[in-house]
Formats: structure tokens, sequence, C-alpha cells
């Protein structure tokens, strides 16, 4: 079991590769052993990925079950898990099944579709898992060309737009990130992460251009890698390619994309910017909460307004991962310990979200909420699932929203109180959209013709959502099960952070009595 | 005076052998022999490459330092003869099947090859004039091999004035380099030309060798003629065009700035680092409103050579090994992409509209994913070997103090990925359109396949390519 992290992570790529040259055919028969097989390569990661989760020793804050080889042009091939990680891993494992079963109902290009969903899986485990710069880089970048494909091929109306956008818009905000690893490459001598995290980049500000630095390199690096995460995450301003790659992809590409793909940004925050930038993040620190603040309410507001179902969850995802960055530029226990519980949670709660937005797309093609309305009387048990998870995704108390929300708010409260004020009301405003939704969609009288024949949930949408609301009541009543495994991890990075801004300070501050006793000679 | 033949004796044993070929199909049945032509021209220039490399070692001068023989020529040269023998049998069913393959053909692709060996290995300005004449002469009459198509010799013409007009820059600055070095040497033009003792006549000799040699690699703005050669010459040739003769022209460009003025990198950097921020630029933007394969194709390289070049301006080893990595990456990227256009016909016709893909995914799922995976590769999307390549340059260019041009280098791989998705558009999401036929060529499968497969392989080992480069560039720069 020594190599468990590289089974988990290409189980499903070998599964694709069987696929792609092995199965022929596009006759029904084919079109269900491709499904599968796509259900029996992720059930099995999930059921693999379960070692990692048991044989993970939570009080140790360094990275386990690390792997290292020697790759190509002198990189290395270093995997590893630690307190920050392993609970994405296992959020990936755990939803890849689920997506797949819910995309049953896909007709066109079947064996495709499910190489493109298991590729995937194996490209977003080994993001969680890298430990080197590089290798990290190739399998951040390496998701978009599937996710590319799943969005343009079996997408909507203008899936082509929403494909390209969604393309160049995280190729852009990555290529600078790419850059910035050259450098920290040259400034540490070595790609590997564990090495990185111990390394400290130069923090003495200078001008570029006859702009003054504060932070000198650790500003500009972290600069770089915002550029990345941000679009990745999305904040505000560069939210825009969310909503469109989310309506126009299939409810299955959605769902990968609001519960794993968004944690990337995340993830990339808490592994790379603030452990190793720890100087750039303070001085960027006010500037990036209060963006999660507009973010917050801004995109509830947009959200409010939206007539497409999927479009107002979209920019509902994006006012949660508001919380998300303000939790971690917050920077102390509670809001890191936050932004991940809130991740996690809006993997699950966003997820089950978009499967419901599918299960009556399924049956009526259309994601207008006008089209709507009544749904309760013929769709009972469908109006109690999607109820609970709008309960979910406002932040009701017993539902994992809640912790989430909380946590980051607690944290976000000590460093600037006034940015936790506006993002308050943020919750407020998710409760008035999400209800809004809920009530025109499920409530009010059956009158629509169309609707009159509308047929509840079948027993395979019923087992995708059971397992999401096991996990979404887990968390929201016993959130241990989340904060033991991170705990340890995140109080040794806040720790490091705290310490090597306090340090900084003292430095600069130093420095700057040297210049003034220097200019008053 | 043997010593001095055995160093360039892969070089004399092809010009001997084009030189009876060249006979034995004057005097006998001419065209028929074509096809077997190739076939033994590939075999024998493949069978040389693998002889120079793995034969040779260290560095030994012949002819009075006229040629050099090291670790970075033997590079080149196997790089150079390997793909130009690939590119040969790739294109012969192409060419015999519309009577276009003649006897000619490979005689000249060898002679040409001939010169671009020279080019590489020289350490004189004299030598290298005449490799890269012998390598062009060739060239122009390659371009307009199909002598009743307006637009094939069209490209020869262009090709041809355009290439005299850049040979003429050349010569000039290398008669100022000699007027005021006193020498056409490299050794001795580098004991001049120190940093900060370069004379004003040097450096004018310096910038005029760059715009010559710029032409060949088609850096911008000496780029004018790609497009339309590429688009204008058979697909075969235009596939030869864009693989060795870029290795070759890229390899003299290393060899001249770093043998000659190697100690004045800080003079000459700037002008390289300007021609590829340009052509990243215009290769990525021209590239967009492109309907036509090749035409994209052209721009594509270009965009390329700016790559390239970004590993030369940084003017240290890193760079030159980057410089190395990155040609050879492009060149198999570039073999399998022109393998898939020659594959694409309908009713006999060549077809080299990006229009004709159209759902190309349905009907062809195998060799659109090979496809995919080459364009992508060409974007310089990780996992592709294309990435390592442009990782490679970046890393030389922020070792260099380079940042910028790193990050205009990686601004403008975005912008140029919109073009290639656009093929990728085309192939999987694109509505129905005119179908297109797919050649059954065994031949052009199996390059096709190998570039793709390559693409993917690559990232698991490189077999060598690392060290071969590197201890290539321990070899140039001083």
């Amino acid at each position: 079991m020594d190599n468990i992290l590289s089974i988990v992570t290409f189980i499903p790529a070998l599964a694709a590769a069987v696929m792609a040259l092995l199965m022929r055919g596009e006759d029904e028969a084919a079109q269900r052993n491709a499904k599968y097989v796509a259900l029996l390569a992720t059930t099995i990661t999930f059921l693999v990925s379960l070692f990692i989760y048991f044989g993970f020793d939570a009080s140790n804050t360094g990275f386990q079950f690390v792997e290292e080889a020697e790759w190509i042009f002198g990189l290395k091939y270093k995997m590893g898990v630690d307190g920050i990680s392993v609970l994405f891993v296992m959020l990936t494992t755990f939803v890849m099944p689920l997506t797949i079963l819910a995309s049953w109902t896909v007709s066109t290009r079947v064996k495709e579709y499910m190489i493109a969903f298991l590729v995937l899986e194996t490209l977003m485990l080994g993001v969680f898992m890298a430990l080197d710069l590089v290798l990290f880089y190739m399998f951040f970048e390496a998701g978009l060309i599937p996710m590319f494909l799943i969005i343009g091929i079996w997408g909507g109306k203008d899936r082509i737009y929403a494909s390209f956008k969604f393309f160049l818009y995280t190729f852009f905000g990555s290529v600078l990130m790419l850059v910035a690893m050259v450098a920290m490459y040259f400034d540490a001598g070595s790609t590997d992460i564990v090495m990185l995290l111990s390394h400290e980049f130069s923090y003495t500000s200078f001008d570029v251009l006859g702009v003054h630095v504060l932070g000198g390199m650790q500003t500009l690096l972290f600069l770089a890698f915002f550029a990345s995460f941000a679009v990745k995450m999305p904040m505000w301003p560069v939210h825009t390619w969310l909503p469109d790659a989310h309506v126009q992809a299939p409810t299955a590409g959605s769902v990968v994309l609001a519960a794993i793909l968004l944690k990337m940004g995340g993830y990339g925050f808490l592994r790379f910017s603030l452990p190793m930038f720890p100087v750039g993040s303070e001085v960027m620190t006010d500037v990036i909460l209060w963006m999660s603040a507009i973010a917050i309410v801004y995109t509830s507001l947009v959200a409010m307004v939206q007539e497409d179902m999927k479009k107002l969850i979209a920019y509902s995802s994006v006012a949660h991962m508001g919380f998300v960055t303000m939790g971690i530029f917050a920077a102390n226990q509670q809001g890191v310990d936050g932004a991940i519980f809130q991740m996690l949670s809006h993997g699950f709660i966003s997820a089950a979200l978009f499967l419901c937005v599918g299960v009556i797309y399924d049956r009526m093609h259309t994601r207008d909420i006008e089209a709507y309305g009544g749904l309760v009387i013929r769709m009972p048990a469908y109006a109690l699932v999607f109820m609970f998870f709008t309960m979910g995704n406002v932040g009701l108390p017993g539902t994992s929203g809640f912790i989430g929300e909380f946590l980051t708010l607690m944290g976000t409260f000590q460093e600037n109180t006034w940015v936790a004020f506006v993002a308050t009301s943020g919750v407020i405003f998710s409760a008035a959209y999400a209800l809004w939704l809920y009530r025109r969609v499920v409530f009010g009288d059956l009158i629509k013709e169309s609707l009159k024949a509308i047929k509840d949930m079948n027993a395979r949408e019923k087992w995708i959502f059971a397992p999401l609301v096991a996990m979404t009541l887990l968390l929201g009543i016993y959130p241990s099960v989340v904060t033991d495994v991170i705990g340890p991890s995140t109080e040794a990075l806040v720790t490091s952070v705290n310490t090597a801004v306090a340090n900084a300070d003292f430095l600069a501050e130093a420095a700057e009595v040297d210049v003034a006793t220097t200019n008053s000679h | 005076m043997q010593a001095d033949l055995s160093v360039i004796l892969p070089e004399i044993v092809l010009a001997i052998y084009v030189m009876l070929a060249l006979i034995g199909a004057v005097y006998t049945s001419k065209d028929k022999l074509a096809p077997m032509l190739v076939w033994v021209t590939a075999a024998l220039m493949a069978v040389l490459g693998i002889w120079i490399g793995t034969s040779g070692s260290g560095s030994t001068e012949a002819f009075g330092g006229m040629i050099v023989d090291d670790a970075f020529s033997r590079f080149a040269k196997v790089a150079i003869l390997l793909s130009a023998a690939a590119v040969m049998v790739m294109g012969q069913d192409y060419m015999s099947k519309r009577g276009m393959l003649r006897f000619e053909y490979p005689l000249l692709v060898a002679l040409s090859t001939i010169g671009m060996m020279v080019m590489v290995s020289a350490g004189d300005l004299m030598a290298l004039y005449m490799g890269l004449e012998l390598q062009s002469l060739a060239l122009y009459v390659v371009a307009s091999l199909r002598r009743d198509s307006v637009k094939s010799t069209e490209a020869g013409l262009k090709y041809f004035v355009l290439g005299a007009l850049s040979s003429g820059l050349l010569l000039y600055g290398a008669s100022l380099v000699y007027g005021f070095a006193g020498t056409t040497l490299f050794s001795g033009i580098i004991e001049v030309a120190q940093h900060g003792e370069v004379t004003i006549g040097l450096l004018f000799g310096i910038v005029f060798l760059i715009s010559g040699l710029a032409f060949k690699v088609s850096a911008v703005p000496f780029h004018m003629w790609t497009p339309d050669v590429y688009e204008g010459a058979p697909t075969p040739v235009t596939a030869f065009f864009a693989s060795a003769p870029k290795v070759a022209a890229m390899g003299l460009f290393a060899r001249v700035l770093h043998d000659a003025f190697g100690h004045a990198v800080q003079d000459w950097s700037q002008i390289v680092a300007l021609l590829a921020l340009l052509s990243m630029f215009l290769g990525a933007v021209a590239a967009i409103g492109q309907t036509d394969l090749k035409r994209l194709m052209a721009y594509s390289s270009i965009a390329h050579m700016g790559y390239a070049l970004i590993g030369l301006a940084a003017g240290t080893e890193l760079g030159i090994q980057a410089l190395l990595i990155y040609m050879s990456i492009y060149v198999a990227m570039n073999i399998g992409t022109f393998a898939f256009i020659m594959m694409l016909h309908r009713d006999g016709k060549p077809v080299t509209d990006i229009g004709a893909l159209n759902q190309y995914a349905k009907r062809e799922p195998g060799r659109a994913l090979g496809m995919l995976v080459l364009l992508f590769s060409l974007a310089g999307v990780p996992p592709m070997l294309g990435f390592f390549g442009k990782f490679f340059v970046l890393r030389a260019a922020v070792e260099a103090d380079m940042a910028w041009l790193a990050i205009a280098g990686v601004v403008a791989s975005v912008i140029g990925a919109y073009y290639y998705l656009r093929i990728v558009f085309f192939m999987y999401f694109g509505s129905d359109g005119t179908e297109v036929e797919t050649s059954r060529s065994p031949v052009l499968l199996a390059f096709f396949s190998a570039g793709a497969a390559l693409m993917l392989i690559g990232v698991i080992s490189t077999f060598g390519l690392e060290g071969a480069a590197s201890a290539a560039a321990a070899m140039l720069v001083h």
C-alpha cells in the first residue's frame, strides 16, 4: 500500500484507457457497458480511497503516504496528503460515482463522455495530491481539456461560447502562475512543495516601473498565484466565466465544476499563497477581504434576479466562495477551518442543487424558473430533497452550510469587523434568493399544462441524493468529523503564517529605521 | 587532410550518393525510380543520423576551424536528418498519387539536408554562407515543385526573391564583421568582440547577420514569405519547410551568436528578445482569422519560432538547452500535424480548409483524438509534451532576468490557444458540414500516431533528450 495515492489517482485514467482502446460500437449495449465501467471504476476509486481516510493520522501535521520518484527534465513525481488536502481527495472520490449515476440519461457519444469524466477525476485527484510545483501545475491545467470538451460537446445551446470562455479565462489565470513557479524554482532551487513550504521568499520592498511594491517578491509571486486561483475560485470580479460555464454544461459537468473544480482555487490558496507568501498575503489581506465581501453581497443580489435556475445557483456558488476566501485570508484558526469546512459543505450542497435542477431539466428540458410551479403536488419526494438542500444553501443550523458560514464569519470578525458585518448581510440575501427560488418552483398551484404529467424522482435519482443528504446532515450535526482531521494541520499553518508575518513586520520596521538613519546622515 | 575529411564524412557520403543517384536517374527511367529513391534516400539519412548520434564524441575542428564537429552540431544533425527522412517518407504516397513525385524531389531534399548539416557545424562565416545557400537553393526549387500550379510557382518565386534579399543582408553583415574583426573564423571574431568593446561596425555586422538569419527562421518582422510559401507549396514540401530547415536555421543562429559573439551577449540579446516577442504575438494574433490549415500552421510556426528564440535571447547555457529541446518537440509535433493534414482529401484533391473538419470526431474518433492531443500540445497545455518545451524556455528567460519576456510569452500562448481550440471546436462541436475523406495510407497513419503518442509518452520518458541537449548546450556557450 505504499503507492496508494498513485493507485487511487490512476484507477480512473486506467479505466478510461481501457474504454478508449477496447470498447467499440455505439449501440445501446455498448453505451450501457460504458456507463457500468465508469460507475465501477469510480466506485472502486472511492472504496480504495477509504484506505487513505482511515489510514490517515490526523495528529501528524506533515505529509503522509508520500511517494517520490524521478521524473523527466530533472523534475520529481512526488505525491502526498496532509490534513488540508486529504478531505478534498475524499470529496472528489465521493462525488464522482454520483456524477456518473447522474449521467445515466446521456445518450450521445456515451463512451467519450465517460472517458472525459474519468480522465477528469484522475487530474482532479492529482491536483490535491501533487507535492511538486510542476506536477501540480500539470494536473491543474490539464483538467481544462476534459472540461472544455464536456461543456463543448454535451452542453446546452450556447455551449461553444461558454467552453471557449471557460478555457481561455482559466488558462490566462494560470499561465501567470507558471511564470511565478519558475521564479520560485530559481529562488528556492527546488520545485518540491515540502521544501518550498519551509523556504522563506524575500519580502524586501522594491520599486518596479515606478510602483513601490510592498512585500517585494512575495507580493509579486502572490499576485501571480492569485491571478490563477482567483479565477478558478472564482472571486468577484473575475467570476463571469462561471455562470456561463454552469448554464451550458451538462448536469454532471455542473456538479463536478461546483463540487470539485472550484475547490482547487481554495486549495491553492491554502497550499501555496498563504503558507509560502505570508507577507504577500498580509499585504493583500484587506483587498481580498473586501473583494470577498463584495462578492457575497453583489452576487447574492445578482442571483436574486436570475430567471435561469442554474445561473441562480452558479451565482450563489460565487457568493459562497466569497466566504471561503474571506475565511482563508482572515488567517486564523476559525477562519481557515471554516473555509475548508465551507468548501466541503458547498461540495455536497451545490452538487445536490445542480442535481435537483438536473432532475426537472431531464423531464421538462428547460431551466427557466418561469416554466415551473407547484411541483410539490406531483413530486413530493423531490420537493422534500430540494427543500433540504435549499436550507443547506441558506445555512440553516443543523446543515453543514451553517457551520462553514459561521466559522468563517467568526474568523473574519477578529480580523476585520466591517467586512464581517457586510458579509453577514449576505446570509440574509442568500435566504432571500434561495427561498424565493424554492417558492416559485415548488409551491403554488400546478397550473401549467406541461407539468400535469410530470413524474416524481425514480429510485436511481433518490439513490444519488441519499449520500449527499447524509453527508450534509452529518457535517452539520457532528462537524468534528472534519475539524478533527484538518485541525492540527490548519493550526500548524496558521501558526507558521503568523510567525512569519510577525517576524517580517519586525524586519520591515528595522529596515525603515536603517533607511531613516542613512538619510539623516 | 584525412582527419579533416573524416569529420565531414557523413556529408560526403550523402553528397556522393546524391550525385550518383542523379546521374542514374537521368540516364534511366527517370520518374519511375522516384518512389524507390525516396525510400533509399530516407533510409540513408536515417542511418547517417543514427551513426552521427551514436558515434561521435568530443569536439573536433576541420579545415582550419571552418567546420566544427561537437555535441551541438551532432544534436542538430540528428534532428535534421531524422526529421527530413520522416517528412520525405511521409509525403511519398501523397505526391505520387497526385503525379508530383519526380526523382528530383528526394535528391533536392537530400542536397538541402547537406546544406543544413554544413550550417549547423559551420565555424566560419564562409562555411556558414555556403551551407545556407546550398540549403536555400534546393528549397527554392522544391517550393515550386508543382510547375503547373500558379500558387506553387508563386510560392517558389516569392521564397526565392525574399530569400535572395535576406542572403544579401546576411552577406553584407558578414562582410562588415570581416572588415572590423579582420577574420571570418568564429574563433577569431569572438576574441575581437568582447562585451563593451564591440565597435560600431561590428555591431552593424551583427544586426545584419541577425536580420538574415531571422528571415530563415521566419521570425517577425522577416516572416512575410512564410504564410504564402506554406500555403502554395505542396503539403509534403510544407511539412519539410516546417521541420528540418527550421532546426538548421535555429542551430546556425545559435552557433553564430554564441561561437562568434558569445562574449557580447548583452549586445545582441535585446534584439533577439524583440524578435521573439514580435513573433510570438504576431503568430498568435494573425492565426486567429485563418481558415486554411496550412496558413494557420505557418503562423503557428512563426509563433513557435518566437518561443524558441526566447531560449536564444536568454544567452545562457540553459537557454540553448531550452532552444534545442523546444525545437525537437516542435519538429515532432509538426510532423504529426502535417501527417494529419496530408490525410485529408475530397475526391482525390487535398483539403486544407478548416471548415472541412466539421464533426470530424464523429466519423473518425481515433484520429480526432490524436489530433486533439497534438493541438493541445501545440498550444502548450499540460500534460502534453509541448508544455514542457514552453516550460523550459520560460525557465531560461527567468534565469536570465528576462521575466518580462516570459510573461509576454505566456500571454501570447493564451491568445494562441484560441486558434488551436478552434480546430478542436470544428472537429468536436461543429455542425454538420461537407464531408471530408481520410486517406488510409498506413505510412501517414504511422507518423501521425507516432507524433501524437510521443506527446503523451514524452511526459513519462524523454528518451535522453534532455541529457543530449544539455551536453550540446554546454559545448556552445562559453
